[in-house]
């Protein structure tokens, strides 16, 4: 079999891993693993000599509380942001490098790791952590719940999202990431082409990671069904659980798709099946098919909670309810069907017949109309309204005008033969970095600014939010307008050296671009260590800090374990504001105790053990393998054997919680 | 269209409800593990269609006239439909609470699964043996995942059952292990589901 | 249309044209006809995005907390307005149906496989095409021209005028060929065989390059296209004739190592089934070719599988038949449209897997075209529109029915 020829090299107690595949002739990679050793060294240290583990272990890592394990994907998120852009930041250093001659400096195989890592990193482990992460924070508060319906699966989700990170994190040092672009198209990525450990490295870590998601996503699923608050029927959910709703049906409807596709990739590659390969009967383009069944309901897995976040955000600070509830609903549904029928239109090129591309770029514009209808929503909501503009109104003004732009670019690219002379360009990198960053990131950001009083009890900074703010809206548009400019000059994307020198310019304003986003980057650290600092001036202590419309701001900030100590009932859309408008009081005694699930630490070890058997698998370390997945099963089936997972917060304990607040709120008065 | 009843000074409202709801531990469970359940399904969509694609693509090798033998699969088909029936018996004994009922059906259940997996994996050897593995073709690429993911569901299902005779013995016919039983019932299904589909289209196709 | 092509296209792209792009300034009409696609739909999404654009600066301006107007028109019961909404569905969807129409039909029109007619430009009905036959490899193009027994390596030419018929494959792994000045993109694919059609008009040395992401040298995988006078492609064909290089099974090996980078180079072509062999992977002796062996796995067992995969490449009488009503039946008439080595792709137009989606137009010629070999009647009108334009092809030799059994890599 085909695996014969990779095992020739390896070793029993090591696999194919070897001293020869530490990536030590490269002195970037050198360079970066000394700092991170560094700083993770003065991390552990700093947190041994606070004697924090404890407090981790017990309070976090352990923790099956919604809006913990939500916050803890939002560092998660946050961290694996600073390398994917470190990623972006080499490939235009590289790219207005390398011309007249010049090769840059990264070779192919480094080069070509980066851009694969790249988009990887920021799909995977960035834009899914970041919105999984609002979603777990924000729904269950949003629905009046006290926690989502399976708590310790929400911990386990968010363990193997780090597990499937860790491994990724771990190609950059030990051996080799892979070298075939985000999607890892066959037969470059066949066992031919690719015979190192890089693919592994994708295919595993995607794999972890892609348990994690598709369990988050039946966790979510069915908490909005079934632990609304009384009165909270479908059509009064807040737009954000709405959109939360759909992506998790599309996230539990497409990623067993990527996972099932993957298994066929690695059963090619280790057992040499011929799924994807070019002879004996395999299909690639079968593949490619698949994997855009997956791919294209992702990117509506990441723009539905987005759009959400500026609905909410759009009614907050214009005072009003947003316009068109009901077809902002409709239009939800809509695209989360449509969503589905369109992934042909992401390989127009590979020659399908006319009929076929036509139905497909037809079915693509559709979209655009809810689409549309969205926008209109939003705008109709601005008129006669009176906007505050804190900073997530800022972000979702930006993010309006840059998505239409967005939208605009793929309407053009939608049209097949349009498709044609652009498809794979620089135009195509420059579309989706439009809708991923206007849309997916200013509504991260949007949601982190909207939520963070909420999350953490003070309003953030304002000052370092503006600069970042207008760091990323003026640095989005130098980056990525020269690359609309190329696309349509026919460069191509994913090159590494160039021959046209009149090209050099756009790659420096480009790199310029990225350059000012860094500093929107940096800002956005300051941002966050000055609000922690000054979080006593920033104090929040109403709970309620923009005069908000929905349930989570009925509650204290942060809301205490429980969420809610009596819960609401419901009677219209934008159900805190309905409850304001009619003078609620909230209750100051009559406290009962609370039935809560209790922590566990299962999550983290079943993570830490499928870590294990991914690198195992990775390196062929077959005795790894053979110990860890047992283990695994054991530890899955110790864990079944726990009956006693839930306990009472008592009654004292609420009433003081409770007692707590309504000092703070009378002495803030 | 939308309920218009702002601001009416009039308007009581009972903002908290008297009674709380309560969610008992599990009340969700039947409902997620119906929604993984279909994304499991969703995995074996793609593997069916991945063998509508590839299922005639012999690459010179040998093709399913040569390879399956009905009778065998015939067996095997009956095996776990038996099983099912079964696992069926164990229910109807959890229900009226008879726990030494419950685990015995459910151990004849095991025993006809575990019959299932032998003659499958007897067919496999006898197929990797005649020189049919599953590097062959793509024909057998699909097959080999197809029926071997199957199959690997139905060994997961026996580990579970396994677990789950211990769980009872210890700690009896609990609301908790009820459910346990409610949803291994409903993959074990499933399974047989899946199989019927495999054995048409696959096998019974085949050999038209 | 002709204004709106005059104009709003030349002011869009003018700026950018002037930069040299060959996108927007093509020297070939199919590539100019698809840069006007491109521009028309440009300013058909414009017509809404610009009034959208417009409308959320005022809107955010005007509303802004404490200016006049948000205190004065303040209304937080406007929430809800069926005629607005009538209207924020209806206006998307009307340009919606305007461009899903000229989606249609230019998609049709600019189908890569479709043969050019009298309407494009430089192309007089009837005129034998230029057929060149491509293989990306890594990391470098082979062009064969098998009407001028020449071969050459990143170096591509053709004569003015005249209509282009590109015939691609790939070695091992995926490559696009792109050529802006004239046509747009298509995926070359190892086993499979896509197909462009294109033309130049005006003389010059153009870009050409490989826009899929093929590995390690693919930023190096570009190659010159000459537009040329007859004459001077004459005088182009010659040079390659006399280069006293062969390009035989020793010199193809020798080409496969993979190599960056790699300069132009000139061959005389000595084995005119080579690429037949490199399209059905049987470059070595004792492989055999995958069109023998989709014979061999369909053409001699009449089993089970063909009623659910695998139509494209059937042999079998009944099941050509039913691929050929399908092309009667077929909107576009898209008879000369053929997948690749296709055969060995095309899947099934009746089951609901993705490839066949994509595939299914495809399918019917093929099987038409191995119907020939078995049973189907030659006068089918579909068999006769797919032999229309096949005279050259090599790729698709029909097998016997038994051929050699097993494939031996």
């Amino acid at each position: 079999m085909a695996v014969e020829a990779n095992v020739t090299d390896s070793t029993f107690l090591f696999g194919r891993l070897a001293w020869s595949k530490l990536p030590i002739t490269e002195p970037v990679v050198v360079y970066t693993f000394v700092a991170v050793v560094i700083l993770g060294a003065a991390v552990v240290a700093a947190l041994t000599y606070f004697k924090l583990w404890g407090y981790l272990w017990k309070e976090w890592f352990t923790s099956v509380d919604h809006k913990k394990i939500g916050i803890m994907y939002m560092i998660l998120g946050l961290v694996m942001f600073l390398r994917g852009f470190a990623d972006a930041i080499m490939m235009r250093l590289q790219q207005v490098m390398a011309f007249n001659g010049s090769e840059g400096y990264l070779n192919a195989h480094h080069y070509d790791q980066v851009f694969t890592a790249h988009g990887t990193i920021m799909i995977f482990f960035v834009a899914m952590p970041f919105v999984t992460g609002l979603m777990n924070f924000v729904v269950p508060l949003q629905i009046g719940a006290r926690d989502v319906a399976f708590p310790f699966l929400n911990n386990f989700s968010f363990w193997m999202t780090v597990g499937g990170a860790v491994l990724t994190m771990v190609s950059l040092f030990i051996g080799e990431f892979a070298q075939t672009g985000w999607l890892a198209f066959p037969p470059l990525s066949g066992v031919v082409a690719s015979p190192r450990e890089g693919v592994d490295y994708y295919i595993w870590g995607l794999q972890i990671a892609g348990v994690g998601t598709t369990l988050s996503g039946i966790n979510l699923i069915v908490t909005i069904l079934k632990m609304r608050c009384p009165g909270m029927g479908l059509m009064r959910m807040p737009v954000f659980t709405w959109t939360s709703l759909c992506a998790n049906i599309l996230i539990v409807a497409t990623f067993p798709v990527l996972t099932a596709t993957l298994v066929l990739l690695s059963l090619d590659r280790y057992l040499g099946m011929n799924f994807f390969t070019n002879d004996l009967g395999g299909n690639p383009m079968l593949y490619i098919n698949l994997i855009w069944i997956w791919g294209h309901p992702e990117v509506y897995i990441l723009i539905l909670p987005a759009f959400g976040i500026f609905s909410e955000v759009v009614a907050t600070f214009c005072g009003k309810r947003l316009f068109g509830y009901n077809s902002m609903v409709y239009a939800t549904v809509c695209i989360t069907i449509l969503s589905y029928l369109v992934w042909l239109h992401h390989f127009f090129t590979m020659g399908s017949g006319a009929s076929v591309n036509s139905f497909f770029g037809i079915a693509t514009m559709i979209i655009s109309i809810p689409t549309g209808a969205k926008i209109f929503n939003w705008l109709f909501t601005m008129y006669k309204g009176k906007i505050r503009y804190e900073l997530p109104m800022m972000w979702a003004v930006a993010f309006m005008l840059t998505f239409v732009i967005g939208g605009m670019t793929g309407v053009m690219l939608a049209v097949p033969p349009a498709d044609f002379i652009v498809h794979n360009s620089l135009f195509l990198v420059a579309h989706f970095h439009n809708v991923i960053i206007g849309g997916v990131v200013y509504g991260v950001f949007a949601g982190i600014n909207y939520w963070w009083p909420k999350a953490f009890g003070f309003k953030m900074n304002q000052f370092w939010g503006h600069v970042s703010f207008w760091c990323w809206v003026v640095g989005f548009w130098l980056a990525f307008m020269p690359l609309y400019v190329m696309g349509l000059m026919g460069v191509t994307r994913r090159l590494r050296v160039f021959d046209d020198p009149s090209l050099q310019i756009w790659f420096a304003i480009a790199a310029l671009g990225a350059a000012v986003i860094a500093f929107g980057i940096f800002a956005l650290i300051m941002q966050i260590f000055t609000s922690i600092r000054d979080r006593e001036k920033l104090r929040d202590v109403t709970g309620d800090p923009w005069d908000a419309r929905t349930l989570e701001w009925a509650t204290s900030s942060p809301p205490p374990a429980y969420n809610f100590a009596f819960t609401p009932v419901v009677y219209d859309v934008d159900a805190w504001h309905d409850m304001k408008e009619h003078g609620y009081k909230r209750p100051l005694s009559g406290f009962k105790p609370i039935h809560m699930p209790k922590n566990t630490g299962t999550g983290v070890v079943l993570a830490a053990i499928s870590v294990v058997l991914g690198f195992a698998l990775v390196w062929h370390i077959w005795w790894l393998v053979v110990l860890s997945f047992p283990a695994l099963i054991a530890a899955a089936i110790w864990h079944t054997f726990d009956y006693n997972r839930d306990f009472y917060i008592p009654e004292a304990t609420v009433t003081e919680t409770e007692d707590a607040r309504t000092k703070a709120l009378s002495n803030a008065v | 269209m939308s309920s218009e009843i702002v601001t009416d000074p009039g308007d009581e409202r009972v903002f908290h409800p008297a009674e709380e709801p309560h969610h008992p531990e599990g009340h969700s469970t039947p409902l997620g593990f119906w929604i993984y359940l279909m994304s499991d399904c969703l995995i074996f969509a793609i593997l069916f269609a991945t063998f509508g694609v590839l299922g005639t693509r012999y690459a010179g090798g040998p093709d399913p006239k040569e390879l399956f033998d009905l009778p065998l699969v015939a067996l095997n088909t009956a095996m776990l439909l038996i099983s099912s029936i079964t696992y069926g018996f164990a229910m109807l004994q959890m229900h009226e609470g008879n726990q030494k009922g419950t685990i015995k059906w459910l151990g004849i259940t095991a025993a006809f699964g575990a019959a299932f997996l032998c003659i499958e994996l007897y067919e496999f050897s006898h197929m990797i043996h005649e020189g049919a593995g599953p590097g062959r073709s793509a024909f057998l690429s699909a097959f080999f995942t197809l029926v071997g993911t199957h199959g690997l569901h139905v060994t997961f299902g026996l580990v579970w059952l396994a677990v789950l005779v211990v769980q009872v013995r210890k700690h009896g016919l609990t609301l908790a292990n009820q459910r346990r039983i409610n949803c291994l019932s409903l993959f074990w299904h499933f399974l047989d589901v899946i199989w019927i589909g495999v054995f048409t289209f696959v096998y019974l196709m085949g050999m038209i | 249309m002709n204004l709106i092509r005059n104009s709003v296209v030349a002011s869009l792209f003018l700026a950018l044209a002037g930069c040299g792009s060959e996108v927007l300034s093509p020297g070939g009409d199919v590539a100019a006809k698809t840069r006007d696609v491109l521009g028309i739909t440009t300013a058909l999404i414009l017509v809404i995005v610009l009034p959208v654009l417009v409308a959320i600066i005022w809107f955010a301006i005007r509303y802004r907390s404490g200016s006049e107007d948000a205190e004065s028109e303040y209304d937080p019961s406007f929430h809800h307005s069926v005629q607005l909404e009538l209207l924020i569905w209806a206006a998307p969807l009307v340009i919606i149906i305007w461009l899903g129409a000229l989606t249609w039909v230019s998609t049709h029109k600019l189908d890569p496989y479709r043969p050019l007619d009298s309407e494009t430009q430089g192309v007089t009905d009837g005129a034998e095409p230029l057929v060149v036959q491509v293989v990306s490899m890594d990391w470098k193009w082979l062009f064969f021209y098998p009407q001028y027994g020449i071969a050459t390596v990143n170096d591509l030419a053709a004569p003015l005028d005249r209509p282009i018929r590109f015939e691609l494959t790939s070695t091992e792994v995926m490559n696009a060929f792109y050529v802006p000045t004239l046509a747009g993109m298509i995926y070359t694919m190892p086993g499979m065989q896509t197909q462009l059609h294109a033309v130049i008009n005006e003389t010059g040395e153009y870009k050409g390059m490989s826009s899929h992401y093929s590995g390690a040298g693919f930023s190096g995988m570009n190659f010159p296209f000459h537009g040329l006078e007859e004459a001077d492609f004459d005088a182009w064909v010659q040079k390659a004739r006399s280069s006293g290089q062969v390009l035989d099974r020793d010199a193809y090996r020798e080409l496969l190592k993979p190599s960056e980078n790699v300069p132009s180079a000139f061959y005389a072509l000595g084995d005119e089934e080579l690429y037949h062999d490199i399209l059905n992977r049987c470059v070595e002796p004792g492989q055999v070719c995958m069109d023998e062996v989709m014979a061999a796995d369909h053409g001699g067992m009449d089993h089970a599988g063909a009623a659910h995969a695998g139509t494209g490449d059937a042999a079998s009488g009944e099941e050509a038949a039913r691929a050929e009503a399908a092309v009667t039946a077929s909107p576009d008439g898209h008879a000369g449209h053929e997948p690749a080595a296709s055969d060995t792709t095309a899947p099934d137009a009746g089951s609901a897997t993705p490839a066949p989606l994509m595939q299914q137009e495809a399918a019917p010629a093929d099987a038409a075209h191995w119907g020939e070999g078995a049973a189907a009647p030659e006068s089918a009108p579909a068999a006769a529109a797919a032999e229309q334009d096949q005279s050259t092809h090599q790729g698709m030799n029909h097998a016997p029915a038994n051929a050699a059994p097993a494939a031996a890599n």
